[in-house]
């Protein structure tokens, strides 16, 4: 197998992703943050990198239940909340899903999870506007490249400092900057349902993954070079094969041009523009 | 003979040309104040690096009469000074440019001859590619100025040794990226190797001015330095803040090294046309 270190200097990390957090939410006459704190490492480390980068009292940590979640996520989710010394709130989100499923009875599972993660969405929105403060994404590298989410719920955020950290540097920077050992050594769950783990619905690991999604993406290999460096060949079709499927959700949707200037294609400008 | 160097690594506004211009004129008083003969600014230090469709609104000319550079051309009686920005020429092509200024005049423009369009790179689709590498004499001697990606190629830096630049002025607004274990990033590292490399086989001075800030998700990582002609680093600057940072070029270093070293001497100017001859003329 070919060596593949996906180390990272966490001091270097933590210093550019503070001052991404800094520039881009005060450039644009914010001074503060909304986390959605669910109990997992991912908005574990959003909201440590945010308290950092802003002081915790310029961070609003959001716990939102849904009647099903697991105790630990609430219990890990404040550990950090006292940890930080960050402002917090907890919105149960049962009562504005429940009204739905009961029109639809026959939902999924699928269709739950969704709706959870998009009420969860709504919640942090309306925060964003009572506290003034920015939705800071917890999306990272190699759940958005696997599509593992799901589209303007847990996707959705004014910035995302660590979508560009798979999984197992989430992991190592998590651990440099402190964040409690039950949330970094626990196993990743959505906490849709009980008993659910992302490495069980996917089919592999985080650290399997993210060493392939390596060779794929940052160095560019080919899938044959990637089975050539041991990976197992159906393991890297189907890696393959999700990161296309789902590369719709990492976009805004397409607009149909008709028009000689067209928001998207040749109406183009940075976010920052002016700032 | 001393030249006083002083390198601004800003942030910049994107799309602001007026505040960035107050920031100039800020650290410029700062730098006269400590007696700096010259001071460079990063690549399109008045405008910001991802324009995009913002080019046309951004451009000017470097003269007299417009309102941007008329200030800079007032102060640079006091110091010289190397200005980024976005030149439109009378024909409406916008180049990336870097001006030097001196004793209220432009001694000379540098478009940059190489735009990145591949990777997180698009410079391609919104500037003109410049169309020459020329150095220029200033009152320490004969520089030359090149932006970001003419110096990631060999020849821009050569054609200037060649033309007579004894201290190479490089600006970059450079994108970090490639975080590993390492305590510098891999654009950082590779950029210090080949101003350093630069340094070393041309025997002579070079510069390199980078900007910090984030425009987007875009980080600049600024890390400023100065390599004399014996390769060694004389300064550098902070990584990711801003800073002004200054060199004390002893000038005399250029004749003691190419006394013990003499590889601008034994340069083959000949063999290189010859076989760029051979080269270029092959089906």
């Amino acid at each position: 197998m070919t060596d593949i270190d996906l180390t990272i200097n966490t001091d270097l990390a933590c210093q550019i992703l503070t001052g991404f957090i800094k520039s881009e939410i005060t450039r644009v006459g914010f001074l503060r943050a909304v986390v959605g704190l669910s109990g997992g490492i991912d908005s574990a480390l959003s909201c440590v990198l945010a308290a950092q980068a802003l002081g915790p009292e310029n961070v609003l940590a959001v716990r939102m239940p849904y009647k099903s979640s697991s105790r630990d996520s609430l219990d890990h989710a404040q550990l950090l909340i006292d940890q930080l010394g960050v402002q917090s709130k907890t919105i149960e989100i049962t009562d504005m899903v429940e009204p739905l499923i009961r029109l639809e009875p026959e939902m999924s599972k699928v269709r739950k999870g969704n709706l959870m993660a998009r009420a969860r969405m709504i919640v942090l929105y309306d925060q964003s506007e009572a506290f003034k403060g920015l939705v800071v994404g917890t999306s990272n590298k190699t759940e958005i490249l696997l599509g593992y989410s799901t589209m303007f719920g847990d996707s959705a955020s004014a910035i995302n400092p660590i979508g560009d950290l798979y999984k197992t540097q989430v992991r190592q920077l998590s651990r440099a900057l402190n964040v409690p050992a039950p949330i970094v050594d626990k196993s990743p769950s959505a906490d849709l349902w009980a008993g659910q783990t992302d490495e069980s619905e996917l089919g592999f690991t985080y650290e399997e993954a993210d060493r392939l999604l390596y060779l794929l993406i940052d160095q560019r290999y080919m899938p044959q070079e990637a089975v050539e460096a041991g990976f197992d060949e159906k393991f890297v079709n189907g890696v393959v094969a999700r990161v296309r499927r789902f590369q719709f959700k990492r976009m805004l949707p397409p607009i149909a041009k008709i028009s000689n200037r067209t928001i998207g294609y040749d109406f183009l400008y940075l976010r920052d523009w002016g700032t | 003979m001393k030249l006083q160097l002083a390198l601004a690594q800003i942030n910049t506004k994107l799309g602001d040309v007026q505040a960035n211009l107050d920031k100039h004129l800020s650290l410029i008083d700062e730098a006269r104040q400590q007696k700096t003969d010259l001071l460079v600014f990063p690549e399109l230090s008045l405008t910001g690096y991802v324009l995009q469709d913002l080019v046309s609104f951004v451009a000017h000319r470097p003269t007299d009469d417009d309102p941007i550079f008329k200030p800079l051309l007032q102060a640079s009686h006091d110091l010289d000074l190397v200005i980024g920005f976005v030149d439109e020429d009378s024909r409406h092509r916008f180049f990336i440019a870097s001006a030097y200024l001196s004793g209220g005049k432009v001694l000379h423009v540098h478009h940059k001859v190489y735009l990145p369009t591949y990777g997180l790179f698009d410079e391609g689709r919104f500037f003109a590619w410049g169309d020459s590498v020329r150095a220029f004499d200033t009152r320490f001697g004969r520089m030359g100025m090149l932006i970001c990606e003419d110096f990631w190629h060999a020849s821009p830096p050569y054609l200037l040794w060649l033309d007579g630049a004894d201290i190479l002025l490089f600006s970059s607004a450079s994108p970090g990226r490639g975080l590993g274990d390492n305590e510098k990033l891999e654009s950082a590292r590779w950029v210090e190797r080949i101003n350093m490399a630069y340094a070393s086989m041309f025997t002579c001075f070079v510069a390199h001015a980078n900007r910090v800030g984030y425009e987007d998700g875009l980080h600049f990582w600024g890390g400023t330095t100065v390599f004399d002609p014996n390769g060694e680093e004389l300064v550098h600057g902070p990584y990711n803040e801003e800073a002004l940072t200054y060199a004390e070029l002893d000038l005399n270093q250029l004749r003691r090294t190419r006394a013990r070293l003499p590889l601008l001497r034994d340069e083959r100017t000949g063999l290189v046309r010859s076989e760029l001859d051979r080269i270029l003329s092959r089906d």
